[in-house]
């Protein structure tokens, strides 16, 4: 039985239409092997049609698939050494759960004992020792997401995808469970692509984030990248919370941008070469509020005390804002005016 | 890939070279072939083009020998390409030597091919062509695949070229043969005959208005529209009792849609002559009561519809139950709250919702209504009717080919019509409301008026089809009904007698014949439509193919043609070689395969959609290809779905009687066309004791296979993960 190392993963120019609709627009990627990268953004943006089109479940409709350095565009998904997470589970009800991880190994010929013995080891790395003769409706939803991983970790593919694994769990498994996904993958030094629409959920497993809408890449990085210098207010919106400030630049040199907001000018340090209307994307926690002083006029419209955080929404010269403060002994409250403030180096210059 | 076709090349090798290539009179099975090896009559394709000069054989051992030299071609796709054109070739020429070269029939093409083959003519395919036949078929199938089609899976574009050609052959190709005989005159074929002829006032006419008789289709039309309203009012009475009323008898109800599936057509139709025929019960009684005078009133009009409604209301119940449940309670609690009573809350609410559904279970008891065959036989009297108008016209004195394909266009326009009408605007249109949102599950309950007409109508019919069928009991231990009332086991003894003679048991009863027959056709034929239908369905829900909704409705059509017009088509087509099939009983197993998979395909379709489809896709991306998919994962979810389809084209098989009325021979009787041959000599007694035995067949049967079946569960839920 041949069983395969971490692979690579290439598109090059993949189209993929369905009759008139375009699902994919001339996408290139490329995974290198041993990493794990996320397919994220909007639901419709292309993500799970990728994921698809790797697993072979979908044909291109122009361009190559390349998987492992071999050109797979034609071959079926029975023929690829890659296996996938459901985010459904779609694990088959009427097998135990060791007939399940077996499955995979067993369609390839080998024999039932020593097929029944790799998924015990399956079993065991994802922390279902002693499961194996149950059915899946006798399971967790939590269990039956490790089932599926050991299903298909146990063909040792050269690709592991994960279709929003984590999309049936309540929020306190969510991120228990995404720690493990993890530390298997690197465990195992697999290669993994991981579809999610949760920014956070992408942040905390990726080495890389490609976040596509409207069926083309919008921009790709390590997760520090994309929060810090986002390309689009797209991504600014995206990754995390920001919010979108109009404003003008007036010039631009290589200490960075001189900007007009609401009559007041700044130098924000980033290099930015267009010059007319732009965006500037604030952190709502990069945001600092007094009683008086210096700053943009505001008036707080709403306040939520939170526990650990308070969060304020604030009307004035900058347009609505969200911004988020450590607790202090003297909140404001509604209604209150305010003074906004924010350092210009944490600030970031997008297109409008 | 290359294996694959090398295998079917093999195959397809052995039926060219070795198997007899034409049909056998004493069929595949007795083996004479073998000693007789070489002779002209059994002996192979191969040895026809050597020996006996028949050249037009040759091109499908061409096309074999083409696609074995293209195996050492290296390009996949350009291999894939040019093995697909020769096995098409292959297959044209052979199909078309078949139909231009025949020993009778209609020899459509005789004035171009005259020569020397053609005089002598040729017998029908055998073993032999049918081996090759399938395996160029596979060929071509694999071979398309290889150019990439269906997602390059061998076994899917195989399952799609299969059961394209199946329906092609054993549905278009007899509805295409009545085609052409409706436009043959004594004197050749006319196309200016054929409108004159098919909406001519023999069929069409309105003399009854005037004193005379209606022509047959204004009857069939009126009878079918009457049957349908009425049968789709009384059952949405059973259904709004059944499932807003805590009425408690409900499984009385429920029984009530079983009976009806396990009864031959033509049983309510004969119960009914024995409560109001001449000698009836009920007829003795008011003629002792009131002194009226005796009629035959049941024969005609009012018998024909009497049955019909009888026959087809639990069909509309079981249709409109889906539809009543479907009302989402929470609308009706919206209503309710909005200070709607609970009349208005129906009225505006409830009914409208429903709309869809009552159209749907009208045109359904429309087209049963039109095809129905067994109760005009026995109640129709001189009201004539569509169906039984072929049936008298092809058995006849003169059997009128042309007239009788005529009347069987004209059925299948009203039928065809219908279905169209069915699927393109009702099927689409529905305001089903059942949502994921959990919500209190309780219908709101019926206003006053409603429940009384509700129960005021079902409650007396239900007693009224309990009476009817009560008759069939009786009626089979009487002696001569209306005239000789003792209790009597002579229907029994005459039809399944057992008796001890010096040869040891004997099955001496007239039945037993027939009844084996029966029971053997429809073991065989039931396993081969589920299978057909479901591997339909498996294609429908589950894989994309360029004109699938084509495949869809044709797949479906056969159960808008009507049984009569099936059996009159199957009689036209399979007649004559190339295939002659007729007075076997293959072609009995082939009509009801085909005149039930639309049952197994729906089936199929209602229970893939639940399953979730990642559960195939999981299958594929763990390295299993489509068939050890099928056969691992899908199959054992549809338990219950292969139980119904196996049950259910059982049934239909045992009870149908339009299409095999046409069919049977000497050798391969039936039950039911040996029991309408009984009701046509007046041998009621044997014909309901016979029909009696056929019930309590079915019913044990329907357990049996429940408790092979039925029995495995999943453990904790049945419901699949979506």
């Amino acid at each position: 039985m041949n069983l395969n190392t971490p692979g690579s993963v290439v598109f090059e120019n993949v189209v993929k239409k369905y009759g008139e609709v375009t699902a994919l627009k001339a996408l290139n990627l490329t995974v290198e092997p041993g990493t794990l990268v996320t397919l994220l953004g909007p639901s419709g943006c292309g993500k799970t049609t990728t994921l698809r089109l790797i697993a072979g479940l979908e044909a291109a409709t122009s361009g190559k698939v390349i998987i492992g350095g071999k050109d797979v565009t034609h071959l079926s998904a029975t023929y690829r050494a890659v296996s996938m997470v459901f985010q459904s589970y779609a694990l088959f009800p009427h097998m135990t759960v060791r007939q399940n991880v077996a499955y995979g190994l067993t369609v390839k010929g080998m024999n039932k004992r020593e097929a029944a013995g790799s998924a015990d080891a399956g079993l065991e790395m994802v922390g279902l020792k002693g499961f194996g003769d149950r059915l899946p409706s006798e399971l967790s939803g939590g269990q039956q997401q490790r089932v599926a991983v050991a299903r298909a970790i146990v063909l040792e593919p050269e690709v592991l995808l994960l279709d929003e694994p984590l999309s049936n769990l309540d929020a306190k498994l969510r991120r228990h469970v995404r720690e493990e996904i993890r530390q298997i993958q690197q465990e195992l030094g697999l290669t993994a692509v991981y579809v999610t629409h949760d920014q956070e959920e992408a942040m905390a497993v990726s080495d890389r984030i490609i976040v596509m809408r409207n069926a083309e890449i919008a921009q790709e990085g390590n997760p520090h990248d994309l929060y810090e210098r986002p390309n689009s207010a797209f991504i600014a919106d995206f990754i995390g919370d920001a919010n979108l400030v109009d404003c003008e630049v007036i010039s631009t040199s290589d200490k960075g941008a001189e900007v007009a907001i609401s009559g007041q000018q700044l130098l924000i340090p980033n290099e930015f070469n267009h010059k007319g209307n732009a965006k500037l994307v604030l952190r709502p926690h990069h945001i600092q509020l007094s009683d008086g002083g210096e700053g943009f006029e505001g008036n707080i419209t709403y306040a939520a005390y939170l526990g650990n955080q308070v969060q304020y929404t604030i009307d004035g010269a900058l347009g609505p804002l969200f911004v988020i403060t450590d607790i202090t002994s003297n909140p404001f409250s509604t209604g209150q005016n305010v003074r906004i403030s924010f350092d210009p180096r944490k600030a970031r210059l997008v297109a409008g | 890939m290359k294996r694959t076709t090398g295998l079917w090349l093999l195959i397809g090798l052995f039926g060219y070279a070795v198997l007899p290539w034409y049909a056998l009179k004493r069929g595949f099975w007795s083996f004479e072939w073998v000693s007789q090896f070489g002779q002209q009559i059994s002996a192979s394709a191969l040895f026809q083009v050597l020996n006996f000069g028949r050249f037009w054989l040759a091109p499908a051992g061409v096309a074999l020998l083409v696609a074995a030299v293209l195996l050492t071609m290296n390009n996949p796709v350009k291999r894939s390409r040019w093995t697909a054109l020769a096995a098409l070739v292959g297959l044209i020429m052979t199909a078309l030597q078949g139909l231009i070269i025949v020993r009778g029939g209609p020899q459509a093409f005789g004035d171009f091919f005259a020569f020397g083959g053609m005089e002598n003519g040729q017998l029908g395919f055998g073993a032999g062509a049918f081996v090759l036949l399938l395996s160029l078929l596979f060929v071509l199938t694999t071979a398309i695949s290889g150019m990439g089609k269906g997602r390059g899976d061998a076994f899917v574009v195989g399952l799609i070229g299969l059961i394209i050609a199946l329906v092609g052959v054993f549905v278009f190709f007899p509805v295409v043969h009545i085609l052409i005989r409706a436009f043959e005159t004594p004197d050749g074929f006319s196309l200016t005959a054929f409108l004159p002829r098919l909406f001519s006032s023999d069929i069409w006419g309105l003399g009854c208005l005037s004193g005379t008789s209606c022509g047959p289709g204004i009857n069939s039309v009126v009878l079918a529209i009457l049957t349908g309203a009425t049968s789709t009012a009384l059952g949405l009475s059973f259904a709004l009792i059944f499932t807003r009323t805590d009425f408690r008898a409900k499984k009385l109800l429920r029984l009530l849609t079983v009976i009806p599936i396990v009864t031959p057509p033509f049983v309510i139709g004969l119960a009914l002559i024995l409560l109001f025929g001449r000698t009836g019960a009920v007829t003795g009684l008011f003629a002792d009561l009131f002194d009226v005078e005796k009629t035959r009133w049941i024969y005609g009009f009012d018998g024909v519809f009497l049955a019909q409604v009888l026959s087809f209301t639990p069909i509309a119940f079981l249709v409109l139950i889906g539809v009543v449940e479907g009302v989402s309670p929470s609308m009706e609690e919206a209503s309710q709250t909005l200070n709607a009573n609970r009349w208005q809350t129906f009225r505006y609410v409830s009914l409208p919702l429903m709309r869809p559904g009552l159209a749907n279970a009208f045109l359904l008891g429309f087209i049963e209504s039109l095809a129905d065959f067994g109760n005009p036989l026995v109640l129709g009297g001189n009201f004539d009717v569509l169906s039984t108008e072929i049936y008298f016209s092809i058995v006849g004195t003169v059997a009128d080919a042309s007239g009788t394909a005529i009347l069987s266009i004209a059925l299948l326009m009203l039928t065809l019509g219908a279905f169209i009408i069915q699927r393109q605007w009702v099927g689409k249109k529905s305001y089903a409301t059942v949502t994921g949102k959990g919500d209190s599950g309780r219908h709101s309950a019926l206003s006053k008026g409603v429940k009384t007409a509700c129960y005021a109508t079902a409650l007396p019919w239900a007693a009224f089809t309990a009476v009817v069928y009560s008759m069939i009991i009786f009626g089979s231990f009487v002696k001569l009904w209306g005239y000789n009332n003792s209790f009597t086991f002579d229907h029994y003894i005459r039809a399944f007698g057992i008796k001890h003679t010096a040869h040891g048991w004997r099955f001496s009863g007239v039945a037993w014949d027939s009844y084996f027959t029966t029971l053997t056709i429809s073991s065989i034929a039931a396993p081969l439509t589920a299978l057909l239908g479901l591997a339909t369905a498996y294609l429908l829900v589950r894989q994309k193919f360029a004109g699938k909704n084509i495949f869809e409705f044709s797949t479906m059509l056969s159960f808008a043609i009507p049984g009569t017009v099936i059996g009159v088509s199957y009689i036209l087509a399979f007649n004559f070689p190339p295939i002659e099939l007729t007075g076997t009983s293959i072609i009995l197993i082939i009509v009801f395969v085909f005149r039930n998979m639309p049952v197994g395909v729906r089936g199929g379709i209602a229970a893939m959609s639940q399953l979730d489809k990642s559960l195939d896709e999981a299958s594929i991306t763990l390295g299993a290809n489509s068939f050890t998919t099928v056969r691992r994962v899908i199959t054992p979810l549809l338990g219950p779905a292969i139980l119904a389809a196996l049950t259910y084209s059982f049934v239909r098989a045992i009870t149908s009687v339009s299409a095999v009325i046409f069919l049977v021979s000497a050798k391969h009787n039936m039950a039911t066309s040996f029991i309408v041959g009984r009701v046509e000599n007046g041998e009621f007694g044997i014909a309901i004791a016979y029909s009696a035995v056929l019930i309590v067949t079915m019913i044990t049967v329907i357990v049996l296979l429940q408790l092979l079946i039925g029995r495995r569960k999943l453990r904790a839920s049945d419901r699949v993960e979506t």
